[in-house]
């Protein structure tokens, strides 16, 4: 560690004002600044002080998300190898699942991370901020809500347009009003519909005879329940994208993020009340014959990324509604559209990315109109007391 | 009235006037700075829509159409002017804002004054001859369908329109480039709602 500082501070002159490099100064800052705490200090004025800062609150993110990584990586190495010998069970040949399931995952990740960052250190620099530490997040769930079998141009391409069109444009982190991470995945989805969806997309290198159905497609196909068992999707051993298929790994992320702080457990709750609600609604309303209709709502939780969708992307504190009473009425509506979404419409078997963002461009009118109510209460209730007030002084 | 109920649904949602035709873009653009006003302007166009398109379906279905002008006399039968809707519903439509805007000021100044200089620009509004020449194309069987397709199509404007306003007031606090200030950056907004709007299509009511 030392070493390190002294060569830093060796290094740190040349990109000051001055320097030999001063317009590489974010570049080089950011790379201080992810070795060691900045020793810069406020300047000015009185400021809520704590600990946790956005390096440290994406350091969190990362390691609630490390199970469901895990999860997944390995999954789509067992996926893999069970798609070529369906009598394989979970635990035969660990290594080898894992090593499969590496030599996918990771250059998704790698492609995610060099294509991002690039971008954002290029921003960084020709607009003289700061790079900004939102990427590191967002490059890791980008990977997680791809098939593993996504080619990776394809994703390259994606994750540009995430990061220019839906975060960059902006002003970066922070400034955003989509998640970027979504953003990415519905510009594939959107721009090259036959690599994110069908049945041949979710298991790496499936063997041609294997069907490789999600339980998502099960039921759009007619099925009245998914061909998966119960317990399966909550433990995760079910095609689908890298990181969404595992309950078990998604809740542990909840919990860190939730015991952290950084989750809010309101979105996550509310999310989960709307699925239920909607579900429920479609179990009494909806037509006999159309089976999505009639099933369990706890199904559509441990389907699909609905978990994923809920405790990593819907409680994106950028995009999400600010306000309290907001995040319940923004969750709600989430949970709702995702199943609504998935039974009704024919075009897509998965509701959760287009529902969370739908709900992101609705977000800032929520808080808009929480705000209000809020403002428009206490005139009233200012007046009351003006009112009464005056009164006082009449009695006296 | 199940089918007027999914017309409604489908024009609000679905068949978007912003975000599925890119139709009433000039003022969309133009007047979604604040909420408040655009939550002004989104009224005054479901309310012109709730008038213009019911009038222009009589006129199409009574006097334009093939055929419809059959209920003069027999002799009209196969007479069609539909050539002529087109000029007959945007002059319709101004005549019916100007019509409007002189009734509300006289019934309810408050309002007029809200409404302000929208009123009038809602005679060059592309979604309201959209509406009507949808109205047309669609062929809808009776009143009560163009009814529910009219306020769908304004509610759906507005909720547009008050959607971009709120995302515009928050982004007031961004860092956009400067090229892209104003309307660039709003363009980009519209295209990316857009997206999370296509969750509905392709829903079959």
């Amino acid at each position: 560690m030392k070493i390190l500082r002294e060569i830093l501070d060796k290094l740190k002159p040349n990109f000051e004002k001055g320097g030999r490099f001063p317009w590489l100064h974010s570049t080089f800052d950011a790379f201080e600044t992810f070795a060691f705490v900045p020793k810069t200090t406020t300047k000015s004025g009185a400021h809520f002080r704590d600990a946790i800062d956005m390096k440290r609150t994406m350091t969190f993110v990362i390691i609630a998300l490390l199970p469901a990584l895990l999860f997944g990586t390995y999954n789509v190495g067992y996926q893999h190898f069970h798609s070529i010998n369906p009598s394989l069970s979970f635990f035969d040949d660990i290594w080898g699942n894992l090593l499969f399931g590496l030599s996918k995952v990771l250059p998704i990740i790698l492609v995610s991370y060099i294509v991002g960052l690039g971008i954002e250190f290029a921003f960084a620099q020709h607009r003289g901020h700061e790079v900004n530490e939102g990427f590191l997040v967002s490059g890791i769930l980008i990977p997680l809500i791809m098939p593993a079998d996504v080619p990776l141009w394809q994703l390259a391409l994606a994750t540009a347009f995430a990061v220019i069109i839906g975060k960059e444009v902006f002003g970066g982190t922070g400034m955003n009003f989509l998640n970027p991470a979504l953003t990415a995945r519905a510009f594939l989805f959107f721009a090259f519909p036959s690599s994110m969806s069908g049945d041949e997309v979710w298991i790496a290198e499936k063997a041609d005879a294997f069907s490789g159905a999600t339980p998502l497609a099960d039921m759009m196909a007619g099925a009245s329940l998914p061909n998966t068992s119960f317990m399966d999707m909550i433990i995760g051993i079910m095609p689908g994208s890298i990181g969404e298929t595992s309950t078990i790994a998604i809740l542990i992320g909840a919990i860190i993020l939730i015991k952290t702080g950084i989750g809010s457990w309101k979105i996550m709750l509310s999310v989960l009340l709307g699925g239920a609600l909607m579900g429920l609604t479609f179990n009494m309303f909806g037509s006999e014959s159309n089976h999505y209709a009639q099933l369990p709502f706890y199904y559509h939780y441990v389907m699909g990324g609905f978990m994923f969708g809920t405790v990593f992307m819907a409680t994106d504190p950028v995009t999400a509604a600010q306000t309290e009473r907001g995040k319940w009425i923004y969750g709600i509506l989430i949970g709702a559209m995702a199943v609504l979404i998935r039974v009704v419409n024919p075009a897509y078997p998965e509701g959760m990315m287009l529902a969370i963002l739908l709900l992101n461009v609705f977000a800032p009118l929520i808080d808009y109109y929480v705000v209000d109510s809020n403002i428009r209460k206490r005139m009233k209730r200012w007046k009351l007391a003006e009112k009464l007030n005056t009164k006082g002084v009449d009695n006296v | 009235m199940q089918e007027i109920i999914n017309i409604f649904v489908k024009s609000i949602f679905i068949d978007n006037m912003i975000f599925a035709f890119f139709l009433g873009m000039c003022s969309y653009l133009a007047v979604s700075k604040t909420v408040k006003t655009s939550m002004g302007l989104g009224i005054a166009v479901i309310f012109v829509l709730l008038i213009t398109v019911p009038v222009n379906y009589l006129i199409d279905n009574y006097l334009l159409k093939e055929g419809a002008l059959a209920w003069l006399s027999p002799s009209l039968a196969n007479v069609d002017l539909s050539f002529l809707s087109f000029i007959i519903f945007i002059a319709v439509i101004a005549a019916i804002v100007q019509l409007v805007e002189m009734f509300v000021e006289k019934t309810s100044p408050a309002l007029y004054a809200q409404l302000g200089i929208f009123l009038p620009l809602i005679a060059v509004n592309c979604a309201i001859l959209g509406s009507s020449l949808f109205m047309q194309e669609r062929q809808y069987e009776n009143f009560g369908q163009v009814i529910g397709f009219s306020l769908g199509s304004g509610i759906g404007w507005l909720l547009a329109i008050v959607g971009i306003a709120a995302i515009r007031e928050k982004l007031r606090y961004s860092n956009i480039p400067t090229p892209l200030k104003g309307l660039g950056i709003t363009f980009i907004i519209t295209g990316l709602m857009a997206i999370a709007f296509m969750s509905f299509l392709g829903i079959k009511l």
